[in-house]
């Protein structure tokens, strides 16, 4: 008989092991697919990793794509380590975008830079928020399946701004192109090294975020209450406050990423701007196992395949959707291969001697 | 005005086979997420295989396997492996998305052929076709949206007159108590997550074969979602997942209907009130807690038998 049992803790060592094959598993199978479409993996994989990393540029472009993943993902982990299921991270971007240009598109050119980012910084974290709260209130008071709410809620902000987009705020001065006045010189994030700034706020957020859910005391709420709400209640924790507080941050996180996307890169609002990160947020934030340092390192390997990836189209001219298919059957295997960190297979000897007998 | 709303029953048929699909996964306690890659996958196979040989039929089979065969992706590693259903969902939307434009990469902008839009030619139901209204809406339409009934109608049957429909309630309402009333649970998950990915497919490719007809990127634009969220607005059931999806599917066309008519209301806005409508259902049945309002109480909890 096969039997599989729930592991205790598992060692450091084996799980890196583990971990290690998964990812050898993927790239084998991925490399698989990438033959039977008719192109020579090694090339390929060599080619993401030159696209991603080979010049200085391309480290830049690549960074340049992991900043909102990695601050969406640790928006979304906050949540996550409540056993919210937010997966409106999209429409939380979307909205924080929309806040942040709401304080670009009608503050004066003549306002200092400083002040402008900061307002619209403000602007975002509160849209992001208000979007996340909005879920979070009913779940709260009713306990409405988060899950669908948070998922209507990213359609509704996509659709918002594709309305302002193509009526109220069309630029008049775009001869009838459905796009949004770009933004003041004074809105636009500053680069350091050759990166806009994006990624030092990045960076202080994993700590920050760090932080915030191993050493202060909302931090510890909200894993208690992703642990057991009854232990939460026992303990008199104010659970609704917990789970709104959470949600605040959350939202408001992924609203940043929102602002950041709009400024640095779009210098604009668009409803394509959040592009798939609220969702790739999300599969980054569970491999990173909620843990902001794991998922800086998840975040960067995947701008490396989305670098890479588009630089495939180029280098090998193999369509961009190659990428997206090696990402996903990648992402499968390395999802698949929890299960071999979480349980443990093996011959249950005491029921074949029983069988035998 | 009937011209309109025949054209919301063929608008709201792809989201009618979809729903259909994600409602009896839900049912097998299993979340999906993946309908719009599934309905990807669907479309481009069925409209490969229909470029390739021009048999409708062979189309249609072509996108039943694809959604299948994506739903059983789906299927191995949540059941199987235990993964996490919400990230696994996204991540075949993902490949599903990749997969479509990799292989309709080359038939972008390609008309489907004739052939096999013969298939879908409107043919008259007697008799009913004559009723004023409801007859032309409903049954002076192709045999696929006929096809969408009768499935609407098995669905229904099967799931409240037949044991395995019963069953299947069961694994989704309380795993672990089916499974010690003797219910192979890993078995109807399996077999239910992929008939719905069947379902899911064969949507996807009315998208692409029928209602757009040309081959584009991103054919389904977004109805997986919509899907998604039909199933809670049709609280679980078949019937009302019909009347949904026509609904649903007038909202889509409404906003340029209303343009030509001389109503200035935006599209976008009215794209919104499905999202919308979908969550406010969400409050009011959370709010009611009537038992029949909600979905299957096991919904998205990985059973694990060795677990209890």
């Amino acid at each position: 008989m096969i039997k599989i049992t729930k592991r205790a803790e598992l060692p450091k060592k084996q799980e890196a092991l583990i971990n290690s094959i998964a990812i050898f598993f993927s790239i084998v199978c991925a490399g698989l697919v990438i033959l039977i479409l008719g192109y020579n993996p090694v090339k390929v994989f060599q080619q993401i990793i030159v696209g991603a990393l080979g010049t200085e540029m391309r480290i830049q472009q690549t960074i340049v794509k992991a900043i909102p993943l990695l601050i969406t993902s640790l928006g979304i982990a906050i949540a996550f380590k409540m056993k919210f299921w937010n997966i409106g991270g999209e429409g939380q971007i979307i909205m924080g975008a929309f806040g942040a240009s709401l304080v670009a598109l009608n503050i004066p050119p003549t306002v200092p830079s400083v002040l402008t980012l900061l307002a619209m910084a403000g602007s975002a974290i509160i849209f992001g928020g208000l979007w996340a709260f909005i879920p979070a209130f009913f779940k709260a008071k009713m306990g409405t399946n988060e899950t669908i709410f948070t998922l209507m809620m990213n359609y509704i902000a996509i659709k918002w701004v594709t309305y302002l987009q193509y009526g109220p705020w069309k630029d008049p001065a775009s001869q009838g192109f459905p796009k949004i006045a770009n933004f003041k010189a004074n809105a636009i994030l500053p680069s350091l090294f050759g990166v806009h700034i994006g990624w030092i706020i990045a960076v202080v957020l994993v700590v920050l975020v760090y932080i915030f859910m191993n050493h202060t005391k909302k931090g510890f709420e909200i894993a208690v209450v992703g642990e057991s709400l009854e232990t939460a209640r026992y303990a008199g924790m104010n659970i609704n406050s917990v789970i709104i507080t959470a949600m605040l941050v959350s939202g408001g996180l992924c609203g940043l990423a929102g602002m950041i996307q709009a400024s640095a890169i779009e210098r604009t609002l668009t409803h394509a701007l959040s592009g798939g990160y609220g969702f790739t947020a999300i599969i980054t934030t569970w491999l990173g196992r909620l843990s902001p340092p794991l998922i800086m390192f998840v975040c960067f390997a995947f701008a490396v395949l989305i670098q890479g990836g588009a630089y495939l189209q180029i280098a090998m001219s193999v369509p961009a959707a190659v990428a997206d298919m090696i990402q996903g059957i990648i992402l499968f295997f390395v999802l698949g291969s929890e299960f071999f960190l979480l349980y443990k297979i093996g011959f249950d000897r005491k029921s074949v001697k029983k069988e035998v007998a | 005005m009937t011209a309109f709303l025949a054209a919301t029953v063929v608008a709201g048929t792809p989201l009618l086979f979809a729903t259909l699909g994600e409602l009896i996964t839900e049912k097998a306690g299993n979340l999906n997420l993946g309908v719009e890659g599934m309905m990807l996958m669907g479309a481009v196979m069925g409209f490969a295989v229909g470029l390739c040989t021009g048999n409708p039929y062979l189309a249609l089979l072509g996108a039943i396997g694809a959604g299948a065969a994506g739903a059983a992706i789906y299927a191995i590693l949540t059941v199987l492996l235990r993964t996490n259903q919400v990230v696994t969902g996204l991540t075949l939307t993902i490949f599903g998305t990749g997969f479509a434009s990799f292989v309709g990469k080359s038939f972008m902008g390609v008309p489907a052929p004739a052939t096999v839009k013969s298939l879908f030619g409107t043919v008259e139901i007697p008799v009913l076709s004559k009723i004023s209204v409801i007859g032309p809406m409903f049954f002076q339409q192709d045999i696929f949206i006929y096809f969408g009934y009768i499935v609407t109608i098995c669905t229904s049957l099967y799931l409240w007159r037949t044991k395995k429909g019963l069953n299947l309630k069961a694994v989704g309402e309380n795993a672990a108590a089916a499974d010690a009333s003797g219910i192979n649970v890993n078995l109807y998950k399996y077999v239910h997550i992929i008939l719905g990915g069947a379902l899911c497919g064969l949507g996807g490719a009315y998208m692409s074969l029928v209602t757009v007809p040309v081959w584009q990127e991103n054919v389904v634009a977004g109805r997986g979602w919509i899907a998604v969220a039909l199933v809670i607005f049709a609280s679980w059931k078949p019937s009302k997942a019909l009347i949904g999806a026509f609904l649903f599917g007038g909202l889509n066309i409404l906003g340029y209907r209303l343009q030509s008519m001389g109503i200035h209301i935006s599209q976008y806005i009215v794209d919104m009130v499905p999202y919308l409508a979908t969550i406010l259902i969400v409050i009011i049945s959370t709010r009611k807690n009537r038992k029949e309002d909600m979905g299957p109480a096991d919904l998205s909890n990985p059973y694990f038998r060795e677990d209890r």
